[in-house]
C-alpha cells in the first residue's frame, strides 16, 4: 500500500532540521507517555527542560554530565566517520578512571598539584591502551571491532570490580567496594564557587576546537574522511586503512580515558563500582544525534545531559521509574532515524493492490 | 516489409533527476534484426526493460502484433514470446549448463530439457555441452548458454543488450551467424549496441537514440558510413587522431616475471608477466576484461603492494613494494577504470578531490590552505574543459565524460613520467573521448610513457605504438600496431598465442 521511494536530491535544509524535528517528536511522544502514566506532562517536561538550567548550580550539574559525554562522543564521531565501529567507549572510560586512580592513589598530602597532570595523562593512556587492544586484534587477526570493543567493556568492568574489592579497597571504608577519597593535590579544582563544575569543563571547548581544526584543516583529517567515505579511493590515493584504524581508535580511546579520569578526579573523587554510568554507550547516541560533527555533538551532549538530570529529578519528585532516561534516549534516537529516513526518501501511496490486466 | 511484430508509441520514463526515455517510438518487423544505437546513458537499456516488463513506462503504448498490450512482468513478456539476454549473465557457477537452463523451465523433466538444449545448440550452431559445469566455461560460452536459455521458449522477439562487449572478434562472428539464422526462422531480434561496425554488418534497420529521444531511423545501416551514424548518435563527428613514427627513449617501466596470487576467488592470478615501456611510447594491453587486467593494474599502481621485490621497476628504482603515494612521488600516475568511488570520492568537491592525489603540488604546512587548492582545481577545470558549475561542485554531479576529463587532467597536470590509464573513454561520449585521447597523445609527445588498458580495440589501434594481449593472467608477445590485425589480436584474446617467444619487451 505504501512504498518508500528515494528522493532525487535530499534537501540540505531538511537534513539540518532533522535533529530539531526529531527533538520535537520526542517531546510529543514524551508528553503522551506522561499522560498515559497519569503524570502532569507540563510538570514532567519542566523536570527535563527547565530544572537542569534554572540556576547556576543546576547548570554546573549539567556541565558535569555533559563534559564526559562530549569528550567521548567527539572521539566516537571521528571513529564512525572513518567506518571504525568503536562500541566500547564505556570500557575505555573505565580504564581511564582506573589509570587515573593508579596515579592518584600513589599521592601523598605533600605531593605537588602538578601531579594532577599525571593523573589525567594516566587516564588518557589507560583509555588508549584499552582501545589499542581492539585495534591490534582487528589489524592483526581481522577480528570484528564491534564485538571486540563491546566485549572488552565487560572485561573492564570485572577489572574495576576486582581492584575496588581487592587491592585498592579503602581499609577504612566499612568494606564498601571503593578506594580512599583522593587527596587534594590529585583532585580537579572547582571552577565556579557554589557549583560542582570543575576545571575539567574547559577540556570540552578545547576538544571541540582542536578536533574541528584536525578534521577540516589537516591532511591527516582529510585522509580519515576519505577512508570513511570511500575506502577504494583511499586505497587508490595510498592512504593506509591500517593507520586510520589506529589513529581513530587511539584518539577515541584517549578521549574516553580522559573523561574517565576527570570523573574520578572530579565529581566522584574516588574509584567505585558506581563510576561507570553508561556514558560510553550514551555517547554513541550523542555522536549520531550531533551528526558526527564537533559542533553538533556539543549541542546533543547538552541535550542528553538534560535527559539524565531530568530522569533523576522525575524519579525523586514525580515518582517516575528510573528507566525514564533510557526511554527518552531511545525515543530521541528512533525519532532521528525516522527523520533521516524521510530526508532521503518519501512515502508514496501506491493504492490498494489491484490485479494488473493479465496477458494471455 | 512483413507485418509489425512490436510497436512502441511515445514511450516515456522518468527517473529521479533524469528523463531516461522521452516520447520514444520504435517499430520492429517480423523476421527483422533491428538495432537500437546510442551512447551510454542514451536510454537504450531502460527502453529494453520496458519492453521486457522489468519496468513500467510512465506514458506511451506498446502493441504486440498490432494489439495494445501491457507487459506487467518478464514472465508475461516470455509468455508473449519475448526473450532477453542481459549484459550481465545470471548463471549459477556450480551447476551444469543443463541444470541452469532447467531451473527456468520447472514444468519439464531434466532429460527433456537436456535433449532440447542439444537440439537448439545443434540447429543454431551454438557449441554448448549440456553436462559441463558453468564455472569451466569461457565468457563467450556462457553467453551461448544464456542465448540457448532464451530460445527455450521459442521466442518471436529476442532482445540482446550489448552482447559483444565481452566477446572476442571471432566469438562476435559466430554470434552474428546465430542471429542471422534466427532471423531466417522468423524470429525478430532487437540488438542494442553502441558499436557502429557491428550494426552496419548485422542489422536490417536501426533506431538511433540520444538523450532519451529518437534522433533517427536508418533503413539500411550497411549503406551508411560510420560517420553518418555517429552524427545521429552524438550530434557531431569525432576528430581523427594522427599517427606518428615511434621515437622511444630510455626504459621507464620494467616488469619482470611478475607472479601474483589472486586475492579473492573471483580474481585472476598473474603468471610471469613481463613488459618494458620506454619514454615517449604508448603500449596498449588488449583483452577481454576479467583476465588479470585489474590485478596487473593494482600491482602497478601500488594498491596491491605484494609483488616480489625487483619485479617492478620505475626508471631503475624498485617500486614493487612501494605504496601508491610513494610511486606517485616517483612519477607514476594512474587513472583507474572506476572514476567515481576510486579515482574520486563521490560526495567530495572537485577541490577536495584534487587534494586526493595532488598534495605534493600544494604548499607544505601544518594546516591545509584553501586558496592554492582552489586555484589548482580551477586550473584543471579550465585547462581540460571540465563542464561543471565550479570547483566546489561534488564529483558525483559531473557527467561521466566530464569527470574523466577532470581525473585524467588531474594526473596529467602533474607531468608524470609514466601514466597508466584503464579504459580511458569507457562510458564517455564520443566528443569527450576524442579530446581525452588527444590529451593523452600530447603527454606522449612531451616524452612520457603511457600504458593503456582497454577493451576497445579501435581505441588501442588509434592510440598505441604497440600492443600486447592479456588472457588468463598472462601477457602475449608484443606487436607493433602496424603489424597487428584485429583477427590476430582476437585470436590472442583467447590465450592462443605462439609460446616460447620473447615476452613483451620492446624490439
Amino acid at each position: 500500500m505504501f512504498k518508500l521511494v528515494p528522493r532525487a536530491e535530499p534537501s540540505r535544509l531538511a537534513s539540518l532540521l532533522a535533529p530539531l524535528v526529531a527533538l520535537a517528536l520526542t517531546l510529543c511522544l514524551g508528553v503522551l507517555l506522561f499522560v498515559l502514566l497519569g503524570k502532569d506532562p507540563l510538570r514532567a517536561l519542566e523536570m527535563f527542560f527547565w530544572e537542569p538550567i534554572k540556576n547556576l548550580r543546576a547548570v554546573g550539574e549539567l556541565s558535569i554530565k555533559a563534559t564526559p559525554l562530549l569528550l567521548i562522543a567527539l572521539g566516537l564521531s571521528v571513529c564512525f566517520r572513518s567506518n571504525v565501529w568503536n562500541i566500547g567507549a564505556e570500557g575505555q572510560f573505565i580504564l581511564g578512571s582506573v589509570g587515573a586512580s593508579a596515579v592518584a592513589l600513589a599521592a601523598t598530602p605533600e605531593s605537588s598539584p602538578l601531579l594532577l597532570a599525571g593523573v589525567l595523562l594516566a587516564g588518557v593512556l589507560g583509555g588508549m591502551l584499552w582501545a589499542a587492544l581492539t585495534a591490534f586484534l582487528r589489524d592483526r587477526f581481522h577480528a570484528n571491532e564491534i564485538l571486540v570493543s563491546l566485549m572488552l567493556v565487560y572485561v573492564a568492568e570485572q577489572l574495576l570490580s576486582y581492584l575496588v574489592h581487592g587491592p585498592w579497597k579503602d581499609p577504612n571504608g566499612y568494606n564498601f567496594p571503593q578506594t580512599i577519597t583522593f587527596l587534594e593535590p590529585t583532585r580537579v579544582p572547582r571552577l565556579v564557587a557554589g557549583t560542582r563544575a570543575n576545571w575539567g569543563l574547559l577540556t570540552a571547548p578545547l576538544g571541540v576546537l582542536l578536533l574541528s581544526v584536525f578534521l577540516r584543516r589537516t591532511h591527516a583529517g582529510y585522509k580519515l574522511e576519505v577512508g570513511g567515505l570511500s575506502p577504494l579511493a583511499a586505497r587508490y590515493a595510498g592512504f593506509s586503512s591500517q593507520s586510520a584504524l589506529w589513529t581513530t581508535l587511539l584518539l577515541s580511546g584517549g578521549l574516553a580515558g580522559l573523561a574517565g579520569a576527570l570523573e574520578v578526579a572530579g565529581p566522584v573523587g574516588q574509584l567505585t563500582t558506581q563510576v561507570p554510568l553508561g556514558y560510553g554507550f550514551a555517547a554513541i547516541i550523542v555522536a549520531f544525534v550531533g551528526r558526527l560533527d564537533p559542533v553538533g555533538v556539543t549541542l546533543s551532549s547538552v541535550l542528553m545531559s538534560m535527559f539524565y538530570i531530568g530522569g533523576e529529578m522525575s524519579q525523586s519528585r514525580l515518582g517516575l521509574p528510573k528507566s525514564i532516561t533510557g526511554v527518552f534516549q531511545g525515543l530521541l534516537l528512533f525519532s532521528l532515524l525516522t527523520c533521516d529516513t524521510f530526508v532521503e526518501r518519501r512515502l508514496r501511496f501506491t493504492g490498494f493492490r489491484r490485479s494488473a490486466p493479465r496477458v494471455p | 516489409m512483413a507485418g509489425l511484430r512490436l510497436e512502441l508509441q511515445n514511450i516515456s520514463k522518468q527517473y529521479p533527476g533524469v528523463r531516461a526515455n522521452d516520447g520514444i517510438c520504435l517499430e520492429v518487423a517480423e523476421a527483422e534484426i533491428h538495432a537500437v544505437l546510442g551512447e551510454n546513458g542514451a536510454g537504450k537499456s531502460t527502453l529494453m526493460k520496458i519492453i521486457y516488463g522489468v519496468v513500467q513506462p510512465d506514458a506511451g503504448t506498446l502493441a504486440w502484433h498490432g494489439k495494445p498490450m501491457r507487459v506487467a512482468s518478464p514472465e508475461a513478456a516470455r509468455r508473449l514470446g519475448i526473450s532477453m539476454v542481459f549484459q550481465h549473465f545470471s548463471l549459477f557457477e556450480t551447476l551444469t549448463v543443463a541444470e541452469n537452463i532447467w531451473l527456468g523451465v520447472a514444468d519439464k523433466s531434466r532429460a527433456t530439457v537436456t535433449a532440447r538444449v542439444r537440439e537448439l545448440a545443434s540447429s543454431y550452431g551454438l557449441a554448448v555441452e549440456p553436462e559441463r559445469p558453468v564455472h569451466t566455461l569461457s565468457v563467450g560460452e556462457r553467453q551461448r548458454v544464456e542465448i540457448v536459455r532464451a530460445l527455450m521458449t521459442d521466442p518471436k522477439l529476442l532482445i540482446l543488450d550489448e552482447p559483444t562487449s565481452v566477446l572476442t572478434p571471432q566469438a562476435v562472428e559466430s554470434l552474428f551467424a546465430t542471429l542471422r539464422q534466427l532471423k531466417q526462422g522468423g524470429c525478430s531480434v532487437l540488438y542494442i549496441s553502441h558499436k557502429l561496425d557491428e550494426i552496419r554488418a548485422l542489422c536490417d534497420r536501426c533506431t538511433v537514440l540520444r538523450d532519451g529521444k529518437v534522433t533517427g531511423v536508418v533503413a539500411n545501416p550497411a549503406r551508411e558510413s560510420n560517420a553518418s551514424l555517429s552524427r545521429l548518435m552524438i550530434g557531431a563527428e569525432p576528430a581523427k587522431l594522427e599517427q606518428r613514427p615511434l621515437e622511444a627513449g630510455a626504459v621507464v617501466l620494467a616488469v619482470r616475471q611478475l607472479d601474483l596470487e589472486k586475492q579473492d576467488e573471483f580474481g585472476v592470478s598473474l603468471r610471469g608477466v613481463s613488459l618494458e615501456l620506454r619514454a615517449g611510447e604508448v603500449l596498449g594491453i588488449a583483452g577481454v576484461s576479467g583476465n588479470g587486467q585489474k590485478e596487473l593494474l593494482s600491482a602497478l599502481s601500488g594498491e596491491d603492494a605484494r609483488a616480489r621485490p625487483r619485479s617492478i621497476e620505475l626508471e631503475g628504482a624498485d617500486i614493487s613494494r612501494a605504496d601508491p603515494a610513494r610511486r606517485r612521488a616517483l612519477g607514476l600516475r594512474f587513472v583507474p577504470e572506476e572514476r567515481l568511488g576510486r579515482a574520486t570520492v563521490p560526495s567530495h568537491s572537485l577541490e577536495k578531490n584534487t587534494l586526493l592525489t595532488r598534495k605534493d603540488s600544494l604548499p607544505n604546512g601544518l594546516l591545509l590552505q584553501q586558496k592554492p587548492l582552489r586555484a589548482l582545481a580551477q586550473t584543471l577545470i579550465e585547462r581540460f574543459g571540465v563542464k561543471t558549475r565550479g570547483s566546489a561542485a561534488p564529483a558525483q554531479s559531473l557527467s561521466g565524460g566530464n569527470l574523466q576529463r577532470f581525473v585524467v587532467g588531474r594526473e596529467l597536470d602533474a607531468k608524470p613520467k609514466l601514466l597508466i590509464v584503464a579504459q580511458p573513454t569507457w562510458g564517455v561520449d564520443v566528443g569527450a573521448a576524442a579530446q581525452i585521447r588527444r590529451t593523452l597523445l600530447e603527454l606522449r609527445d612531451a616524452g612520457s610513457a603511457l600504458l593503456v588498458v582497454s577493451e576497445e580495440l579501435d581505441e588501442l589501434f588509434e592510440l598505441c605504438d604497440s600492443l600486447t594481449v592479456m588472457a588468463n593472467g598472462r601477457l602475449s608477445p608484443r606487436l607493433r600496431v602496424a603489424d597487428a590485425t584485429r583477427a590476430l589480436i582476437g585470436e590472442w584474446m583467447s590465450g592462443l598465442w605462439p609460446d616460447r617467444e620473447e615476452p613483451a619487451c620492446s624490439s
